[in-house]
């Protein structure tokens, strides 16, 4: 049996309510019980929802901050060096009059360098909350996106600073492709994409094997609610040569479970095996892509 | 004076864009001379910050009042910053929008 002392999986899926959340919730709960070090790590920071199965105690919380710049009118001539090299119109001059947008600046910075008078300086912006606690002996971080903010990058590295040294990260990644999931997919050791056997899921799946493939990232499927739709895309796993981790059948009793906030790797005996054995698939992959990296 | 009216095509008889931050064009008409000049607005194509940068080009123009269908709050922070005037007017061309801003019929926007 391969026990990787440390791995960094990702659970994505590009489509929202495939199942990231209740595959990767139960695949933590199935490692932990065999006695693995797991913490689990809600990316999903727009809409995180591992809570909701996993029960945490939360027992610190910390703000996320990103710099922004603020102006000392008193020393700024209105020259509009800052506005012009601001790529994303956070910072702008007219009539020598100089206006920050915070929720527009990605805090790169720029604006202070170039500016003549040294009047900008960098002020923290909260952006977010980590929240991190313990689930049973699961250790559980999440980060939760403060309302109005669009701020998404930032708040989910200050969730990926909880990955810990040693242990098994089961990351949660947010629906879709664009830059929050790139973002958690960053330094990631393997990808496991869950989808659904239907034409919308084979069409989400596509988009996200698409861009694990430009990341170089070495990934399987798990196909959830096995069982309905149709073969299209199993047909498309194989045409493509992608490795399917296992099945999760489309069985009423994990809906159930699913709507009381319970995991049915602990509440539904009949599939503790199950999840055992896709646990089991997805870290032999990870160890024989590790090897390949060493080589 | 000289007044930027959001518009989506080059002269006075085009329609006004209802959209500040993303309308196609500019047109900057000087209403003592009546003289007129589109110029494309560089915040159409801008993935985010587009009424910032609309707002910033109007004033770097020269323009006093801005004619539109509404403005965002950071367009309308901007103008304000520079003492532009912005005007709603749901009128269909450019011309009319002006007799009307000339009666003093148009409501301010900022």
């Amino acid at each position: 049996m391969v026990t990787p002392e440390n791995a960094v999986i990702c659970f994505a899926g590009g489509k929202g309510g495939t199942g990231k959340t209740t595959v990767a919730a139960n695949i933590a709960a199935s490692l932990a019980k065999q006695s693995h070090t797991v913490t689990y790590l809600d990316c999903d920071v727009e809409e995180p929802n591992g809570h909701l199965f996993l029960h945490p105690h939360i027992e610190r919380r910390q703000r996320v901050t990103v710099p922004v710049p603020k102006v000392d009118i008193n020393r700024c001539t209105g020259c509009g060096k800052c506005a012009e090299t601001c790529q994303f119109q956070a910072i702008t001059v007219v009539n020598k009059k100089v206006l920050v947008f915070p929720e527009l600046c990605h805090s790169c910075g720029g604006c202070r360098l170039v500016c003549p008078e040294n009047a900008i300086a960098e002020v923290p912006q909260e952006i977010g909350t980590v929240e991190i606690g313990h689930a049973g002996n699961i250790r559980f971080v999440q980060g939760q996106l403060d309302i109005q903010q669009v701020k998404t990058p930032p708040t989910i590295q200050a969730v990926k600073q909880h990955i810990p040294e040693n242990g098994i990260a089961i990351l949660d990644a947010p629906p879709g492709t664009s830059c929050p999931v790139v973002e958690t997919l960053q330094k990631v050791d393997y990808l496991v994409l869950v989808a659904e056997p239907t034409p919308f899921g084979l069409h989400d799946l596509q988009l996200v094997v698409e861009m694990a493939r430009v990341l170089h990232l070495n990934f399987g499927v798990v196909i959830n609610r096995a069982g309905w739709g149709d073969r299209n895309t199993y047909d498309y796993l194989q045409k493509e040569n992608i490795p399917l981790l296992g099945e999760i059948p489309n069985d009423r009793a994990i809906a159930t479970a699913y709507t009381r906030g319970e995991l049915a790797a602990d509440t539904l005996p009949q599939y503790r095996d199950l999840f055992t054995q896709i646990a089991q698939t997805i870290l032999q992959k990870t160890s024989s892509t590790r090897e390949l990296c060493k080589n | 004076m000289k007044v930027a009216i959001s518009c989506t095509g080059e002269n006075l008889d085009a329609a006004i864009d209802p959209r500040f931050g993303r309308c196609a064009y500019f047109l900057l008409v000087d209403t003592e001379t009546e003289t007129s000049q589109a110029i494309a607005n560089p915040g159409a194509k801008q993935p985010g910050g587009a009424g910032v940068q609309s707002a910033t080009t109007v004033v770097q123009q020269g323009a006093q009042a801005v004619i539109c269908g509404n403005l965002g709050p950071k367009a309308a922070q901007t103008l304000t910053a520079a003492g532009v005037k912005a005007y709603a007017s749901n009128h269909a061309t450019p011309r009319e929008a002006l007799e009307h801003l000339r009666q003093q019929k148009l409501s301010p926007l900022n």
